[in-house]
């Protein structure tokens, strides 16, 4: 009864979506108030169908109702609670709902703290929303219905794939989809702006932190995914250009573009057309994202509930809002007037420089990315494309962006100085290459990548330093100091995002300049040493887990005669799904990790085992959380708090710094 | 709708993929006794893709077949062939969707130019854009220059 209810409230969702895409946006253009005003109950209506449809599904996972056939293939009585839950969106169904449930959240949202916009840019907002809400729940309900009863119940499901029974994974999808999703809330805003023919300061800061929140979780999915990579697949990669990876990847360097080119619109009302052409295309590559990913058209290591049939539903999607968006661009976008004017060295170049590499080397992945399929299709050549081709393509990109960016930072907006820009950084330039090459020097053989690295990393981290303190203006130390904790919560959320990019790229250069590697047939009791750690296989167990056996290897990792760390990597099998898994036992360290994956039994006796040095592993997913936690701090600004409350009417502009 | 309903039942199965039961990537019997020849070993394997994975390289996959890959490239070396060779031969037996990295000839040109013209491109829109905004505000008319004195003045 209660998967019923949730299948009813679906399709009366499905319905109300549809009237929110007509009747606001009739209401916006005849000028109809309460047509318009219709908007507002309808996407909090949508809303609590939706939840309460997300909420019936939950239910039947957790209470194990097998009637249900998505809980049938996707779930197991012996499977932990947590699993059970995140089954939910573990698979094609449950997870297209959860899309729908975050996308009429962000609808709610607008409709609950939008009441300071212009009456017709709200209506018009939600019904772009409602359309898009009204596309995917027609394809949830038509192909992809996760209330469908079986006939014949059987006793027991037959399990989710056990890869994704990970905490890391639990998380993982809602954060990348309130990532993709919440780029929606971007896309709705311009092409309601494009419909309304204006965009101005009062629009940019609406867009900012709609973006800025998007921007952040799926920077957080990112990472949660990489992180997962890392130490579920068994040989300690945490990025491998995968299609899915770049699904994921592309729509992010959008959202980042985005995320400066508003600040450009939002102080100075200039880049107007590239920032609503910016916010259309992130939007359009999450589309093409969710394609890839629930279409498995692209073979990819992370497939997991994939079907091509259904993917080209997404593709008609996909294909729907881009044309009508881009369609309006170019018929409206030149009534988009930019009022400030700015010199070639400026903030406002800056940004446009730093849209171009980030818009430019996400097209390059997109291209690498579709080539095996356009090589295959039109000119006959069944060819792969994979890391050697990105990294050499979209390396330069990042050092480029690297180079630029903290002198991009401190420049005014309007008209600056190169001159007087470099002299405030030519200390952190002398630092940053002072430190790379006694790095150079310091370790013996080894590649260029990673001192160019520590460069970098310096040279970015540092940089952001500096801006925060160039900002505290002239005057004796201690009143920089005083001044420099009295900042707007923007410049430490702009400096601690910054400075993160810093910490990424040197972890990413230094873990794979400075890695090694260890390959052995292990003997119970026997010792080795690799990279003065000695590692002891002291036991093998068979160990049984809630639904699964596991082969338990016990390594006693000690350095100078002190004990390190007990890490016990596993082979798992999961009889339910017939899978085996591996589980690398990794001691996580601030300079290094130790990260072990047990191997086979060998014919001679002994056990294969992989042993990894990681230096700075961590640093990564620490440089990534910075990123976000930089989006948090901004967010938190008062300037949100207070034009996002009161008052945003066009005429008080935020004065230029 | 009855299309829809066969689909269901055709995708219902989950799909995901049947790897045999995981050795680990590079066993160490496969290991080379010769350090350099094993890691130029290493290092070709590392842009060889494995036939039957999904996306991985044969340093990665612990497929059966990414193991034949691995030993007969390794065989390969042993023999005294340049890397290029080598790579060649698992060309020639597996075609060129082994190589992870792309062919630089014929159509693959496009791929690989693609990167710096997509970049002067941009560059390009970006530098039109900047000249647009650049240029110098207009001079004051005479009726501005004599107000401006007014103002002034006072």
């Amino acid at each position: 009864m209660i998967v019923e209810l949730g299948h009813y409230a679906l399709i009366l969702a499905f319905a109300l979506s549809l009237i929110q895409s007509v009747v606001p946006l009739v209401g916006a253009h005849k000028g109809w108030g309460d047509w318009m005003a219709v908007a507002n109950p309808l996407a909090s209506a949508q809303f609590a169908l939706i939840a309460l449809s997300f909420a019936a599904l939950t239910w039947a996972f957790v209470t194990s109702d097998f009637s249900v056939a998505l809980v049938v293939d996707n779930s197991h009585t012996a499977k932990p609670m947590i699993y059970k839950i995140s089954g939910v969106w573990g698979n094609h169904e449950g997870s297209l709902l959860l899309w729908v449930l975050i996308l009429v959240l962000f609808g709610a949202c607008a409709a609950w703290f939008g009441g300071n916009l212009p009456a017709t840019l709200q209506a018009r907002v939600l019904a772009v929303q409602g359309s898009i809400g009204a596309a995917f729940m027609a394809f949830t309900i038509f192909t992809s219905n996760p209330f469908t009863r079986m006939t014949f119940p059987p006793f027991d499901g037959s399990d989710l794939n056990p890869l994704l029974q990970d905490p890391g994974l639990a998380f993982h999808p809602p954060f990348l989809y309130l990532g993709y999703v919440g780029l929606s809330m971007a896309f709705s805003f311009a092409v309601a702006a494009l419909i309304e023919g204006r965009v101005d300061a009062a629009w940019g800061r609406w867009v900012r932190p709609w973006t800025l929140a998007a921007w952040v979780f799926l920077t957080i999915g990112i990472a949660l995914g990489s992180w997962w990579a890392y130490y579920e697949l068994g040989w300690g990669g945490f990025w491998f250009w995968d299609p899915v990876e770049n699904a994921s990847f592309m729509p992010w360097l959008f959202a980042t573009a985005l995320l400066h080119s508003a600040i450009v619109v939002e102080k100075r009302e200039t880049l107007k057309a590239w920032t609503i052409l910016l916010a259309i295309l992130g939007f359009g590559f999450s589309l093409l994202g969710t394609f890839i990913v629930r279409s498995g058209l692209l073979t990819s290591v992370h497939a997991f509930a994939s079907d091509p049939e259904r993917g080209v539903w997404i593709l008609i999607i996909f294909a729907f809002f881009m044309g009508v968006a881009l369609t309006l661009f170019a018929w409206r976008s030149s009534a988009m007037e930019s009022k400030g004017v700015f010199a070639t060295v400026s903030r406002e170049s800056a940004v446009l420089l730093n849209n171009v590499l980030l818009a430019v080397s996400s097209f390059v992945i997109f291209v690498g990315t579709m080539w095996p399929l356009v090589a295959e299709m039109f000119f006959d050549r069944v060819l792969s494309v994979g890391p050697p081709f990105f990294n050499a393509a979209f390396t330069p990109f990042m050092v480029a962006l690297a180079i630029v960016l903290p002198v991009g930072a401190v420049l005014p907006w309007k008209r600056g100085n190169v001159l007087k820009a470099a002299r405030s950084m030519w200390g952190v330039a002398v630092l940053a290459v002072v430190m790379g090459a006694l790095v150079w020097v310091m370790q013996t053989g080894g590649s260029i990548m990673a001192p160019i690295g520590v460069v970098l990393g310096v040279w970015v981290v540092v940089g952001a330093l500096n801006d925060l303190w160039q900002r505290t203006g002239r005057g004796v130390f201690t009143g920089r100091i005083r001044r420099i904790t009295r900042l707007p919560r923007a410049d430490w959320g702009k400096a601690t995002s910054h400075a993160g990019l810093g910490v990424t790229i040197f972890a990413i250069a230094a873990m794979l300049g400075w890695e090694t590697e260890d390959i052995r047939v292990a003997h119970i009791g026997q010792s080795f040493v690799h990279e003065g750690y000695t590692l002891t296989l002291t036991d093998v167990r068979r160990v049984e887990g809630p639904n699964y056996i596991s082969t338990m290897g016990f390594v006693d990792v000690t350095r100078d005669g002190r004990m390190v760390a007990e890490l016990t990597p596993e082979k798992r099998v999961y009889p339910a799904a017939g899978m085996p898994t591996t589980e690398a036992a990794i001691d996580y360290g601030f300079f290094r990790d130790v990260y072990l994956a047990l191997g086979d039994p060998q014919e001679g006796g002994g056990w294969a085992l992989r042993t990894y040095i990681k230096p700075f592993a961590n640093w990564l997913w620490a440089g990534c959380i910075l990123m976000a936690l930089g989006g948090l701090i901004s967010l938190s600004d008062r300037r949100f708090r207070v034009a996002a409350g009161a008052r945003s009417t066009p005429g008080i502009a935020t004065p230029a710094e | 709708m009855r299309v829809f309903l066969l689909l269901l039942m055709l995708f219902a199965a989950p799909v995901v993929s049947l790897a045999p039961m995981p050795a680990l990537a590079v066993q160490p019997d496969e290991v080379l006794d010769d350090p350099a020849l094993e890691a130029r070993a290493r290092a070709l394997s590392t842009g060889l893709r494995c036939v039957v994975c999904r996306n991985e390289s044969i340093d990665e996959s612990n497929a059966d077949l990414a193991r034949d890959m691995r030993i007969i490239l390794r065989e390969r070396l042993v023999a005294g062939d340049t890397d290029a060779q080598a790579v060649q031969f698992l060309v020639d037996r597996y075609g060129e969707y082994v190589l992870l990295n792309p062919q630089r000839d014929g159509v693959n040109l496009i791929l690989w130019v693609a990167a710096p013209v997509l970049l002067l491109l941009g560059l390009g829109v970006a530098a039109m854009a900047v000249r647009r905004r650049a240029r110098p505000e207009e001079p004051l008319s005479d009726a501005e220059k004599a107000r401006l004195k007014e103002i002034l003045r006072e």
